[in-house]
């Protein structure tokens, strides 16, 4: 089965003063059909960068994406421009984003209906009538009552729960292939997490689409990816199911993410935790070795001499970039 | 006084904080915000007591009134046996040395045009304690925290978020307090730097025998940290237990649904769970709901709930819950 979206080798760079920033620096993935995926990585490591070189809403100058395919429907994505009619039909129709920040991606001086209704009305071709009808089936969809009158609210009127919702359902209103949720759950409370996460749940059910939750909580991508990749330093160090992830993790840095997060229900006499040493890396001026090799406790002199690990089967679907696991592979 | 409440560093005795709500030119008084509506509960020498609740339940306001950035509006809070509540900033001086707080954004809590060492000497400069001593105690506060003493003539842009956040530990314990309020010290930091400041904070426990008020949303960290852990609803503490006993017993259904929202990195865990997501926000603590203020979200409510403020009741082992269905 051909993936839905498949990118090959992106590297997305940004010329800063201070010197080059290899933001992605050759990423690799699938989305199949109806998956749900998860990008884990800290902040920094270039997953929101990927994710918005795909959709080609990196700025240029200072981003550039240099090389790459983002193959979709048959065609490469990176062929056409930016600002191209092409992309114009792809971005928000076919592809659809879920932003982090959902006080500032809603424009606060357009109501809310006018925000739903804009998508549908530009792809869809559909009459501001019956795109008004649609944007209240919408609202009621995503669980905001008395939709018919909330339409003419502004943003600052909703809670920043409500306004993630709209966020959500104005991504899902075109009826996207694949819905890219960027952060979706990071600026809102545990309970308000737990509402949205299901919501989107139960919309990708409901109109068939994949989904890609792009997140630093590890906790958020076990429940509902059934595929993991983790992102370190623009570079995808380990991918897999999301049970090879998180019972059995091969890459020192997932392994690292799984030991340094308390458990629920876990105190401190039980057991410490262990923090993964020292810092992310500057992205500036990268070495050509393996990015990790500092806060590494299992270095090989490989890892030193080599240039960085490629990403290997380690079994199944299971995908590690480490040399010392891909030289004691059994 | 008993034997009991000497150990406590800090009581709370029915705390009160209500925030008016101004209208129109003669700043007219409308209403009120009960952000703190009465809370009593007391932290021991040597304790961590974890604060949870989510954002505007009250639990920032509850810390800024121990350390009395604020003056409550009724009750007591008595620091090693002393009411400061009445106080006023000439008394409170000397009681504030004694204090630390770190807070949770590492960005806005430090002067940008600082150096590292000015920072973190300014407690010991505000509080008379610039002696002979003074440059070797900087240096060993620096030491303490982890960070190496060449930094100290850096200004904060040139550290990264979790060094930023150990040189507002170290700023903390300046004057050498006892009690330290932490107010959402790791949520603004990644993942591999929260071990890192989590395991900073439960060393110097153990070394400077401190005590912590641990303030924050995320209830796997806090419960980790903490011996006690009261969780906070609009301004009112509904539930506090022993760490582990909340975890595995929780009575209160709030405190159910937020245990049950905390997503657990495993996915064969995860399946088996069963979830039970809230209905609706939190109201406004402009209008809270009448008797309990849970009520309108809580599946097991009933008729007393909605005219009828339920109060803490011990179940047994310390563990309090406050909820008229337990």
């Amino acid at each position: 089965m051909t993936p839905l979206l498949s990118v090959e080798n992106l590297k997305t760079y940004f010329r800063t003063y201070r010197g080059l920033v290899k933001a992605v620096d050759g990423v690799s993935f699938d989305i199949n059909e109806k998956e749900i995926i998860g990008l884990v990585g800290e902040s920094g490591c270039g997953k929101s960068v990927s994710m918005l070189s795909i959709l080609q809403l990196i700025s240029n100058p200072p981003g550039e994406i240099v090389s790459g395919r983002v193959m979709f429907d048959g065609q490469d994505l990176l062929q056409y421009k930016s600002k191209s009619d092409a992309m114009s039909a792809i971005r928000g129709a076919k592809i659809a984003m879920i932003f982090q920040e959902p006080m500032t991606s809603l424009n606060p001086v357009l109501t809310i209906g006018r925000q739903l209704t804009e998508s549908l009305e530009i792809h869809l071709n559909m009459t501001p009538q019956t795109a008004q009808e649609r944007a209240i089936e919408l609202l009621r969809m995503i669980g905001i009552p008395d939709a018919h009158n909330r339409l003419d609210a502004y943003p600052h009127q909703f809670s920043g729960g409500m306004r993630q919702r709209v966020m959500i359902a104005i991504a899902i209103s075109c009826n996207p292939k694949i819905l890219i949720a960027d952060e979706p759950t990071t600026a809102v409370d545990v309970t308000t997490q737990a509402q949205l996460l299901e919501l989107m749940q139960d919309m990708v059910n409901r109109f068939d689409t994949s989904l890609v939750i792009v997140t630093h909580n590890l906790g958020v991508v076990a429940r509902y990816a059934e595929r993991i990749y983790v992102m370190y330093s623009g570079r995808i160090v380990e991918s897999g199911l999301a049970d090879d992830i998180f019972l059995n993790p091969r890459h020192p840095y997932t392994i690292g993410l799984l030991k340094c997060v308390p458990q629920l229900g876990e105190t401190r006499q039980e057991r410490k935790l262990v923090p993964i040493k020292g810092l992310p890396p500057n992205l500036i001026n990268m070495p050509t070795n393996c990015a990790f090799l500092p806060r590494c406790d299992r270095a090989r002199d490989i890892c030193r001499q080599q240039l960085w690990p490629p990403l290997e089967l380690v079994g199944g679907q299971h995908y590690v970039a480490c040399f010392r696991e891909i030289m004691e592979k059994p | 006084m008993t034997q009991e409440n000497s150990t406590n560093v800090v009581e709370l005795l029915n705390l009160k904080m209500y925030f008016p709500i101004t209208h129109g030119l003669l700043r007219r008084r409308v209403g009120e915000i009960k952000a703190v509506d009465d809370v009593s509960f007391s932290i021991k020498k040597n304790e961590t007591l974890g604060l949870v609740g989510e954002s505007g339940c009250g639990k920032t306001t509850t810390g800024r009134c121990i350390l009395r950035l604020y003056k409550p509006t009724a009750g007591k809070i008595m620091f090693n046996s002393t009411d400061i509540s009445g106080m006023n900033e000439n008394q409170l001086r000397s009681v504030r040395s004694s204090m630390g707080a770190i807070f949770q954004d590492p960005y806005g809590s430090l002067n940008p045009r600082q150096t590292a060492r000015t920072i973190i000497g300014m407690p010991l400069i505000i509080h008379g304690m610039k002696t002979k001593g003074y440059d070797n105690r900087v240096e060993e506060l620096f030491k303490l925290v982890g960070l190496d003493p060449s930094m100290m003539t850096r200004v904060p842009h040139e550290f990264s978020g979790g060094q930023r956040q150990r040189l507002g530990i170290a700023r903390a314990l300046a004057c050498q307090p006892e009690l330290i309020i932490c107010d959402e010290p790791v949520s603004a930091l990644d993942v591999s730097i929260q071990a890192q400041i989590i395991n900073l904070l439960e060393e110097l426990q153990e070394k400077l025998g401190l005590t912590y008020l641990f303030i924050a949303h995320d209830l796997s960290v806090v419960q980790h940290i903490s011996n006690r852990v009261a969780v906070m609803y609009l301004g009112r503490i509904i539930e506090i237990a022993n760490s582990k006993e909340l975890y595995q017993n929780p009575l209160h259904p709030y405190t159910k649904a937020l245990l049950s929202a905390i997503p657990v990195p495993n996915p064969v865990i995860e399946r088996k769970r069963t979830r039970t997501v809230l209905k609706g926000e939190v109201p406004s603590p402009a209008d809270p709901p009448t008797g309990c203020h849970f009520n309108p979200r809580c599946n097991i409510a009933t008729g007393d709930c909605k005219t009828e403020r339920p109060q803490l009741k011990d179940v047994g082992n310390g563990h309090m819950a406050a909820c008229f269905r337990v």
